[in-house]
C-alpha cells in the first residue's frame, strides 16, 4: 500500500493576521487544494477563524484566495489543486462608503 | 498610526483631484509595537461601477499588486483611505459593514465643496462591532509618495 504526502504550500498572510501567526508573514500549510491549506492553516492558528469565517462557517465575502496570481474563483474554487511550487495569498476585498 | 504631514496632504490631495467622487487607496509602512507606521500612499482607482459619489470599491487585484509592489520596498500594506465628498470624516453604516480585519488603519478625510478638510483615522474592534477613533502622531521621517 503506498502512501502519499499531502502538498506542502506557503501561503501568505495579510498584515493586520500575522500577530496571530507569531509575526510571519507567510506560512507552512498542507492539503492538496486551496481548500484543504485553508483549512490547515486554521488548524495551525485556531484564532485566525473568527477573521475568516462568518457565523455560519463560510468564509467572510470580502476574503478572497488567490493561488499565485490567481483568484480561486476564477479557478475551481476551494477544490483548485496545489502545487509544491505555488504560492496561496489571502486577499481582502475593500469597499465603503 | 504614526505617519507624517507628507502622508496626510497627500491623501487629502488625492481626495480633493477626485472629488465629487470618493478616492481611495492603501497605507503603506510597517506594524509596530506601539501601531501602525505610515510612511508612503499607493494611490489607486476607484472600482465601483456607479455611485462613486457615496461608495469605493478596491478589488482584491488592486490589494494584490499594491501588496507586491509595497513588498518590494521592505513594506506592508498596513491600511486603507478613502474620501467623503460632502460628508464628516466619520465612519459610514456601509464602512462598518464592508470592513476587513482589525487592526488595519482606516483613514477618512471629508471634502467639503473640493476642499479638504477633517482627516480622521479608525480602527475596527476586534469583535467588528464599530470603528474605535485611532489618533494620529505625526513625525518628520522624510517620505516620499510612490
Amino acid at each position: 500500500m503506498s502512501t502519499t504526502t499531502p502538498t506542502t504550500t506557503r501561503l501568505q498572510i495579510p498584515t493586520p493576521l500575522r500577530s496571530f501567526t507569531g509575526g510571519n508573514a507567510t506560512v507552512a500549510v498542507t492539503g492538496d487544494t486551496a481548500g484543504a491549506a485553508i483549512a490547515n492553516l486554521v488548524e495551525q492558528f485556531p484564532d485566525l477563524k473568527q477573521h475568516l469565517y462568518d457565523d455560519e462557517g463560510t468564509l467572510r465575502s470580502f476574503v478572497n484566495v488567490y493561488v499565485n496570481d490567481d483568484d480561486i474563483r476564477y479557478l475551481d474554487g476551494p477544490d483548485t489543486r496545489l502545487g509544491s511550487d505555488d504560492t496561496l495569498s489571502i486577499v481582502p476585498a475593500v469597499a465603503g462608503g | 498610526m504614526q505617519t507624517t504631514p507628507h502622508v496626510l496632504d497627500a491623501i487629502r490631495a488625492h481626495g480633493e483631484a477626485t472629488y465629487p467622487e470618493e478616492c481611495c487607496g492603501f497605507l503603506l509602512g510597517r506594524v509596530t509595537p506601539d501601531g501602525n507606521h505610515v510612511t508612503a500612499i499607493q494611490q489607486v482607482t476607484n472600482r465601483q461601477a456607479t455611485n462613486r459619489e457615496r461608495r469605493y470599491t478596491i478589488t482584491p487585484d488592486d490589494y494584490q499588486a499594491a501588496a507586491r509592489a509595497a513588498q518590494a520596498q521592505g513594506l506592508d500594506v498596513v491600511g486603507f483611505y478613502h474620501s467623503h465628498p460632502d460628508h464628516p470624516a466619520q465612519p459610514s453604516e456601509t464602512d462598518l459593514a464592508e470592513a476587513t480585519f482589525p487592526g488595519y488603519t482606516y483613514v477618512i478625510v471629508s471634502v467639503q465643496q473640493g476642499a479638504a478638510q477633517n482627516l480622521t483615522a479608525w480602527a475596527l474592534a476586534p469583535d467588528r462591532s464599530r470603528f474605535d477613533p485611532e489618533p494620529i502622531n505625526l513625525d518628520t521621517t522624510t517620505v516620499s509618495e510612490l
